[in-house]
């Protein structure tokens, strides 16, 4: 008996060993509490593989996984990365090249500027699991109770025009919302693709930082212009998520962000002004270059993995058309992820479940990291610049447009301190002779 | 007399300002986490709501994990505490009976550790763990917290041991006692409220440790400090759930303090007026 309970636990303990268990690093965005939710799917398709979640917020997460690579720690399988760390990573030879797709995966449906963000030396190094660009929400009802159109492709003097018009706080509606939570993701995201429309640079072909130009100086009164006369109270404390619940309170005309709200400000559910919500691109000023950023979240294996085949099935599945199709006959085409596949906006169900995928679609086609600027620039990136130096930069000059904004420096003080910053830190890492 | 009492009362109303404003975030918790998500975030503070235990639901469904963090919060913290405890007692012990030169030297040493902010010591750490494949590993992060706790309660096992008499120690060795019946029969009885409590507070700290549970865990050995985090978002609302999740975390060991609460005032002020 005693031989018969000992054999039947070894074969328990081999079926265990022979499961695949796979970390995954991701952060607590809604379409990966999603994915999280749909992952038994996956397991029942792949009976052999067990995954685990590992989920914190974006700058530990960022940090934890940097430090796992960096050491060889391999305790991730699969990471969610950005299209600012990917093509950094990937020289850095940390990442495992996503060659070997099925053809049934679809590698040609990706959208074009969003697989190009993916890659490094014309090889993709993470797979897309959504992407956004950046545009203009607009209330419909008070732009016609005004008497004023917005156009389809509007600018940021004609934007600033319509908030002076609708701004109305005794009504309990400010004339626009912006992002002014400082952080290179934050603030830093809306105000980089400002200075690009305004025809501004972060850094001339030399790696000189531009901050003291006088297309940055328009910017940044502009900014300051607009949220000071026309913005809510507090905005130094609105990141995405508190202009996104203002807008979709009915507190704010305007609000220029990412494109991923759409279906959340559109959606009765979560949004008073659902009926009422109007789109068009994100404002330009002297070009349209750069006027729009590109973000995508994706999914890499780190080379540190020790189960790269099981991470990279289930980063094959996290990002198919399978995975999109079977999000939007479960939860509606409205939760499906965003941006990453020309078939999703060639679908005429999602068509109709969003009206505003045309513009989208646009939005992120349109989107070039490649040629971000008016002036030749060279580096890549919309609203960020693809070096490691970028994320500190992008943290403190965040910080002074927030002191810009709550009046402790002024335009032209706040943008010295963000050239001095800038030149010594690429004096430093040796960028800039 | 009037005076006396009119600074009794002004000083019981200062007493109880001061302890609201301590207690204040707790509460705002507490409400916070029977709110829907739109009330948690409103910007016109929302006293007046109606109650919903959808954040708990969320923060306990399946998926979630909340009583995986639970049990590794739980074990990390009892068997690290235990630990402690035996390591921390016959150091102190030894060192209030029978001191040697270098015996100031090494508690002002020990105490010192506790200076350098736990990320100096980051990097060495996260490297010897991964060499020792410790990382994620529940007995490695128990035994980081054991460490981490031992010079508070070597610190303090020394300072009870020390109002205890000498003479009877030496007098249970003139009546043949070897030192460890000393020890375990005379003198641990006598100290045992001031270890006791030394004990629950290093459990408190063990239990409420994120800096090394968010570094050094991921999933399999991850504690309710990480299960906390995981809930904040760049995109979405989550202040309700998260304080949920805080309120699920923080309640048994608030409910451990209360029932010590006596133990804990009598252990920490224990030889404080000779």
């Amino acid at each position: 008996m005693k031989w018969l309970l000992l054999a039947a636990g070894m074969s328990v303990a081999s079926a265990a060993a022979a499961q695949t268990e796979i970390t995954v690093a991701t952060v607590n965005n809604p379409d990966m509490v999603t994915m999280q939710k749909m992952t038994a799917q996956f397991e029942k398709a792949h009976p052999d593989v067990k995954v685990h979640f590992v989920t914190l917020p974006e700058n530990e997460l960022r940090q934890k996984i940097t430090t796992d690579i960096a050491s060889g720690a391999g305790q991730y399988d699969v990471i969610t990365v950005s299209n600012y760390e990917t093509p950094i990573w990937a020289k850095n030879g940390w990442l495992l090249p996503m060659d070997g797709l099925p053809a049934s995966y679809g590698v040609d449906d990706l959208v074009g500027s969003v697989r190009e963000g993916l890659s490094s030396g014309g090889k993709l190094y993470a797979l897309p699991f959504y992407a956004e660009s950046s545009m203009t929400y607009y209330r419909k009802d008070l732009f016609q109770k005004a008497g004023l159109t917005m156009p389809e492709n509007p600018t940021w003097t004609q934007v600033e025009g319509f908030a002076q018009k609708l701004h109305k706080p005794a009504e309990g509606t400010y004339g626009i919302c912006l992002r002014g939570l400082p952080g290179w993701g934050e603030n830093m995201a809306l105000f980089g693709t400002m200075v690009n429309a305004y025809g501004g640079r972060w850094f001339d072909l030399d790696w000189k930082p531009q901050l003291t130009s006088p297309a940055w100086n328009k910017a940044a009164t502009a900014y300051k212009t607009l949220l000071q006369k026309y913005g809510p109270p507090g905005v130094t404390s609105n990141g995405f998520t508190e202009s996104e619940t203002l807008f979709a309170r009915g507190q704010c005309a305007m609000w220029v962000d990412a494109t991923v709200a759409a279906g959340y400000v559109s959606d009765p559910k979560t949004s008073k002004v659902a009926a009422s919500v109007g789109f068009a691109q994100a404002p330009h000023e002297t070009t349209t270059r750069g006027a729009s950023w590109l973000y995508t979240w994706a999914l890499a294996v780190p080379k540190s993995s020790e189960h790269q085949d099981a991470a990279k099935a289930f980063v094959g599945w996290a990002t198919s058309k399978g995975y999109i199709d079977a999000i939007g006959a479960s939860q509606g085409w409205l939760a499906v992820p965003p941006g990453t596949r020309k078939s999703t906006y060639a679908n005429a169900q999602y068509q109709k479940a969003a009206p505003f995928s045309g513009l989208v679609e646009k939005a992120i086609a349109a989107a070039d990291p490649a040629h971000p600027t008016a002036e030749p620039v060279p580096y890549t990136g919309i609203q960020m610049v693809s070096i490691p130096e970028f994320q500190a930069i992008g943290t403190r000059v965040g910080q002074i447009m927030a002191g810009i904004l709550a009046n402790q420096t002024s335009v032209e003080d706040g943008l010295k301190q963000g050239q001095d910053f800038t030149n010594r830190l690429m004096m430093q890492s040796g960028r800039m002779k | 007399m009037k005076t006396r009492r009119t600074s009794h009362v002004l000083l019981s109303l200062l007493a109880y300002a001061v302890a609201l404003v301590m207690f204040f975030p707790i509460l705002w918790m507490l409400l916070t986490a029977f709110k829907t998500e739109q009330d948690a975030f409103s910007i016109t503070p929302q006293l007046a709501f109606a109650p919903t235990l959808e954040s708990f639901r969320t923060a306990l469904e399946q998926g979630s994990g909340y009583w995986h963090y639970a049990f590794n919060s739980l074990f990390s913290a009892v068997v690290s505490t235990l630990a402690g405890l035996l390591l921390a007692v016959p150091a102190a012990y030894a060192m209030a009976f029978y001191p040697s030169r270098r015996t100031d030297f090494t508690l002002v040493w020990m105490v010192s550790t506790k200076f350098i902010p736990a990320v100096g010591v980051l990097i060495p750490i996260f490297l010897v763990y991964k060499n020792l494949r410790l990382l994620d590993n529940l007995w490695g992060l128990t035994a980081l917290f054991t460490a981490m706790n031992l010079p508070l309660l070597v610190w303090m096992a020394y300072s009870y041991f020390k109002d205890i008499p000498r003479d009877i120690v030496e007098a249970s060795a003139i009546d043949g006692a070897a030192t460890v019946q000393t020890m375990w029969r005379v003198v641990l009885p006598l100290a045992l409220p001031g270890l006791a409590s030394a004990g629950l507070l290093a459990l408190i700290l063990a239990w409420n440790e994120s800096f090394w549970s968010l570094t050094m865990t991921d999933h399999k050995a991850a504690t309710l400090a990480v299960y906390i985090a995981s809930f904040k978002s760049a995109e979405g609302l989550f202040w309700a759930k998260m304080s949920a999740a805080s309120v699920l975390t923080v309640t048994p060991i608030v409910v451990l303090g209360w029932f010590a609460q006596r133990q804990m005032v009598r252990g920490l002020t224990f030889g404080a007026v000779k």
